[in-house]
């Protein structure tokens, strides 16, 4: 495996992305909902997942965040991938809600890719959710996690990416 | 990054609302523009959003699409900003809400000023020597119609050349077609004008044409309550994806039989079934056996090339078999005997050349032709596309198509039809071209010397064409004696500047060319001059799909800096070149350039498209009931051409042709023509002999034509970094090629470069290439091969492949996973 440059990282992450996406002033204060004072980021809760060591590899882990109507699912890879954490920087989870039209995609550990069953687009969770194939505009959201090697567990403490059938990630 | 990727602004109820037809594929997906004052936004309760629905939760599955590609802010008059959103309209027959990858960015794609856009051309653009430098538009018409008139003066109509679009969607459109028309064939009244996609000015389906059918016969509904619908050469899932997923998907799936009980009373009704005619399993492929189940789907994958042996090899078993629609023929065509001798073909013999079983071969006969349990004569509709369109020998392949499909009465009917599928949108108004069949081979003239001007009208044969890295050597070469003819001639005034370029032109072999486009093409790096024309959303549009459904595209927001509607352009360019043959009064030549004295693009509507008399338009005789108003009434469903009426305020459109069993011949009939199978055009077999891979290339769904949007795009751009190339994973060990890696491909033509994609559903010894990219052109190694109207085998090219070496980048960046939905 090659490693992995920031940058690599940045435009999987969709670092640099080309056509503009909203301004958001003063978007709070319209919708009622919370982004901190002086900062642009909503507020993201912090869920503790699971242990790093109860991951199989090709046994894809369910939970949901950053609320019980958001299902994601946390994968272990096998061999570091660009964004992974835990001790082999393999770990990552995404959004199953496919961000064409919100169908859930499910993983395939054959293929190991998480796949859409209403329109067929295929995401790679080892590309950062890049879209492989399909109708989607945007690649599969990024779930931003925290590895704490005291106690072996995974956080779920952010979302880069919009949440399919959302106005904004928290509700 | 500073701007939050987890949130978008809703648009308020009264947000400006507006029609819009995705521009991009031939199946024109319906879209509504919402646009907004930046500093406004929707509320998320159900009454406080234009969308009316509730964001205070979860939406469910198939509610919307909404995705940040489709949202921009863009400025407006006055220099304020606003909002725009550009969804799929869930009223539109053709999409039914559903909105492809590509169709998605359309408010992505919209100018505003940074991101992919600042790459826009947003003035005339002159080189000046050494480099590119915005000008007005009075010094760029100076100089265009100051090099028109010398050429024109010194070497008559054919020495000036354009490479122009002639089909719908952006770059295109009834308005621009009739516009570029009128000027190259009226006013210059020159013959050597090649197509976008093609070297001459010709057909894609002459042969389908010459026997009496044109070729978009039926509607998208007609795929839903077909039994079998045959897929030819085409790959409809990653490119005509929405007529593929909103009309053919729920056949496969059995959502239609309803239907097809009530359109046809008494006859058995069974889920659809889908045939695949394709060299290569290709994600069509395998998202079909998903959703209709393995049974349900046949692949037919032929040897490369061998479409024409395929489908004369069916017509012979069909007659034997007694599955031939007798009435039919003697009724309503001619030529049968004569074809059927002609073309007559075993099935042992058939599947000898194809490489097909014959057990699959009866099984795709039996399943669209032999009658059904109620009697009843099948449903087969044949759709076909690139494979055959840019296969060996365009014309012949579909003679022996259309021969099939007439022998078994598949056109005409509800559920049938022979049909191509379409890349772009369709737009054709234009006054008849005054050259030959076959039209000449523009671009091999222009390497032969020939030409002394070219103007260069929304496309790019740089990308796009066969035998390209020649082409482009050879035109570079040309121009650049006009580059430092113009580098010379620096800072000494416009008119001077002309002479120099003539000069260049007319005594040193030079190349003048021009090109009118959104952005700087790969012909920026031989151009002269470049025009900034302008896409939808920035001026009124009107196209029709592959259905013949023609919808306008409503202007929402200004082109950026003085980009203009390429009508316009037009328009602009033969005033000016009007008002320098009026002061050398030469009156002769100025009429010529007369009656283009539009405001807007609707007038050049007005002027083609609403007077068909004399012209070849795809609204027939009755676009005259056609206005901007009446479409405008008709919303995203517009109308199907030929209208029929106006009535009740409503256009009446026509959804089948030839249901009377009337051709479009002079008889009335359809007439069968002869074609046997004659082996591969000879420059292809020549690099057959001596390369080991076929090079088979075409779409992907993510990239729309030569990428002059996708480029910029990061979503696009960071999936295909360089154009990919799939091959088969034993082919790559031997090889060294891992995904990922570079490769070089190379025949006698040239060489191309591209990233190796390993997919083992790729057969040995065949690739297949993503065609058009800017990054790796894989038309660097197609041949000039042509068939008898000079329509390029472009699918049909051998070559050898070596190892460049390893992109780390790709490798970490770049997913290889495998494209098909299994
Ligand atoms: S909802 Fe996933 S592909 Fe359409």
């Amino acid at each position: 495996m090659s490693k992995l440059t920031r940058r690599d990282f940045m435009r999987l992450s969709g670092g640099g992305i080309a056509a503009g996406t909203a301004s958001v002033t003063g978007l709070a204060a319209a919708a009622g909902h919370g982004v901190r004072q002086g900062g642009v980021t909503l507020p993201y809760p912090r869920v503790t997942l699971v242990a790093a060591r109860e991951v199989q590899v090709g046994v894809p882990h369910g939970f949901a965040y950053p609320d019980p109507h958001s299902p994601c699912v946390l994968l272990r890879i096998g061999y570091p991938v660009p964004g992974g954490i835990g001790p082999d920087a393999d770990l990552v989870a995404h959004s199953t809600m496919c961000t064409h039209m919100g169908c859930i995609v499910t993983y395939d550990a054959a293929a190991r890719t998480l796949k859409c069953p209403c329109h067929f687009s295929i995401f790679d969770p080892e590309k950062g959710g890049q879209q492989v194939c399909g109708q989607a505009t945007e690649n599969l959201p990024r779930i931003v996690l925290e590895y704490q090697p005291a106690d072996d567990s995974i956080a779920a403490v952010a979302v880069d990416g919009l949440l399919y059938g959302r106005q904004a990630n928290i509700l | 990054m500073s701007t939050p990727r987890d949130r978008i602004p809703l648009p308020p109820p009264d947000a400006e609302k507006s029609l819009m037809t995705c521009h991009f594929c031939i199946v024109g997906c319906g879209y509504h523009v919402y646009k907004w004052p930046e500093n406004r936004e929707g509320g998320r309760a159900p009454d406080e959003n234009a969308l009316g629905l509730d964001f205070r939760k979860q939406l469910g599955p198939l509610a919307v699409t909404m995705t940040p590609a489709m949202h921009n802010v863009v400025t407006g008059d006055n220099g304020r900003r606003y909002n725009v959103m550009v969804l799929p309209d869930k009223a539109c027959v053709v999409n039914q809400g559903l909105s492809s990858t590509r169709g998605g960015q359309l408010a992505s794609v919209m100018y505003n000023g940074h991101g992919a856009s600042a790459n826009r051309l947003t003035h005339p653009r002159l080189f000046t020597g050494d480099d590119w430098h915005d000008t007005t538009w009075d010094q760029a018409l100076a100089v265009y119609a100051g090099v028109t008139k010398g050429v024109l003066d010194e070497h008559g109509s054919d020495g000036v050349f354009f490479n122009c679009f002639d089909h719908g969607g952006a770059g295109g459109g009834f308005e621009d077609t009739w516009a570029t028309g009128k000027l190259m064939f009226s006013a210059i009244r020159t013959k050597m004008v090649r197509i976008h996609n093609r070297p001459a000015y010709n057909s894609e389906c002459h042969a389908s044409r010459d026997m009496g059918i044109g070729e978009l016969n039926n509607s998208y509904e007609d795929a839903q309550v077909a039994d079998v619908i045959w897929s030819i050469g085409n790959n409809p899932y990653e490119t005509q994806t929405n007529y593929f997923l909103a009309h053919w998907l729920p056949n496969l799936q059995g959502a239609t039989l309803e239907k097809k009980r009530n359109w046809f009373p008494g006859e058995t009704a069974g889920r659809g079934k889908v045939i695949f005619v394709d060299p290569r399993r290709t994600p069509s492929v395998a998202v079909a056996e998903q959703a209709a189940g393995k049974a349900n789907v046949l692949h037919l994958d032929i040897n490369p090339g061998t479409d024409i042996a395929l489908f004369n090899g069916l017509l012979t078993h069909v007659v034997e078999q007694g599955w031939h629609d007798d009435r039919f023929i003697k009724d309503h065509t001619t030529g049968f005997e004569k074809a059927r001798a002609a073309n007559r073909m075993s099935l042992e013999q058939t599947s000898r050349i194809t490489g097909v079983p014959v057990a699959k071969l009866r099984k795709a006969a039996e399943w669209s032709y032999k009658a059904k349990r109620s009697g009843h004569r099948p449903r087969a509709m044949h759709a076909y596309e690139k494979g055959i369109i840019w296969g060996n020998d365009n014309y012949h392949i579909q003679v022996s198509l259309v021969d099939l499909v007439l022998a078994t009465h598949n056109v005409g009917r509800r559920g049938t039809g022979v049909v191509r599928m379409g890349g772009h949108q369709e737009g054709y108004a234009r006054p008849p071209y005054p050259g030959p069949r076959p039209a000449p081979y523009i671009d091999q003239e222009l390497m032969k010397g020939k030409g002394k001007m070219l103007t260069v009208w929304a496309c790019n044969a740089f990308q796009t064409t066969c035998n390209a890295e020649r082409y482009r050597e050879a035109v570079v070469r040309r121009a650049n004696r006009v580059r430092e003819a113009m580098a010379q001639a620096r800072g000494s005034g416009t008119e001077t500047l002309v002479d120099a370029v003539l000069d260049a032109v007319n005594r040193k072999g030079g190349l003048f060319i021009a090109s009118v486009d959104l952005y700087p093409t790969k012909f920026a790096l031989a151009g002269h001059l470049m025009l900034p024309g302008a896409h939808p959303g920035e001026r009124n549009l009107t196209s029709m799909n592959g259905e013949r459904r023609l919808r306008l595209s409503e202007k929402f927001m200004e082109p950026p800096g003085s980009a203009k509607a390429d009508a316009l352009i037009a328009a602009d360019m033969a005033n000016a070149l009007k008002e320098l043959y009026q002061k050398a009064g030469d009156e002769e030549m100025a009429r010529r350039f007369a009656g283009f004295e539009w405001q807007t693009e609707e007038d050049a509507f007005n002027d083609g498209f609403r007077q068909p008399e004399g012209i070849d338009s795809q609204g027939g005789g009755t676009g005259g009931m056609v206005t901007y108003a009446r479409l405008r009434a008709m919303g995203n469903n517009g109308v199907q051409l030929p209208v029929k009426a106006f009535r009740d305020g409503r256009l009446i459109g026509t959804e089948m042709h030839y249901t009377d069993g009337k051709f479009d011949t002079s008889d009335g009939r359809a007439h069968f023509k002869e074609s046997p199978w004659q082996g591969l055009l000879k420059p292809v077999a020549k690099q057959k002999e001596k390369y080991r891979f076929w090079i088979n290339n075409g779409r992907s769904n993510h990239i729309w034509q030569t990428a002059y949007h996708d480029r910029y795009m990061a979503f696009r751009r960071g999936r295909y970094p360089m154009a990919y190339v799939e091959i088969n994973p034993e082919d790559a060990a031997g090889l060294g090629v891992e995904s990922g890696d570079i490769v070089d491909i190379h025949n006698d033509y040239g060489s191309v470069v591209a990233m190796a994609y390993l997919e083992p559903d790729i057969k040995r010894s065949q690739v297949f290439m993503l065609f058009a990219y800017p990054f790796g052109v894989a038309g660097d190694v197609t041949t000039e091969a042509v068939d008898e109207n000079v329509v390029p085998y472009y699918k049909g090219t051998w070559a050898d492949i070596r190892r460049v070496g390893r992109m780390d980048d790709y490798k970490a960046t770049v997913s290889f996973r495998s494209r098909r939905y299994t």
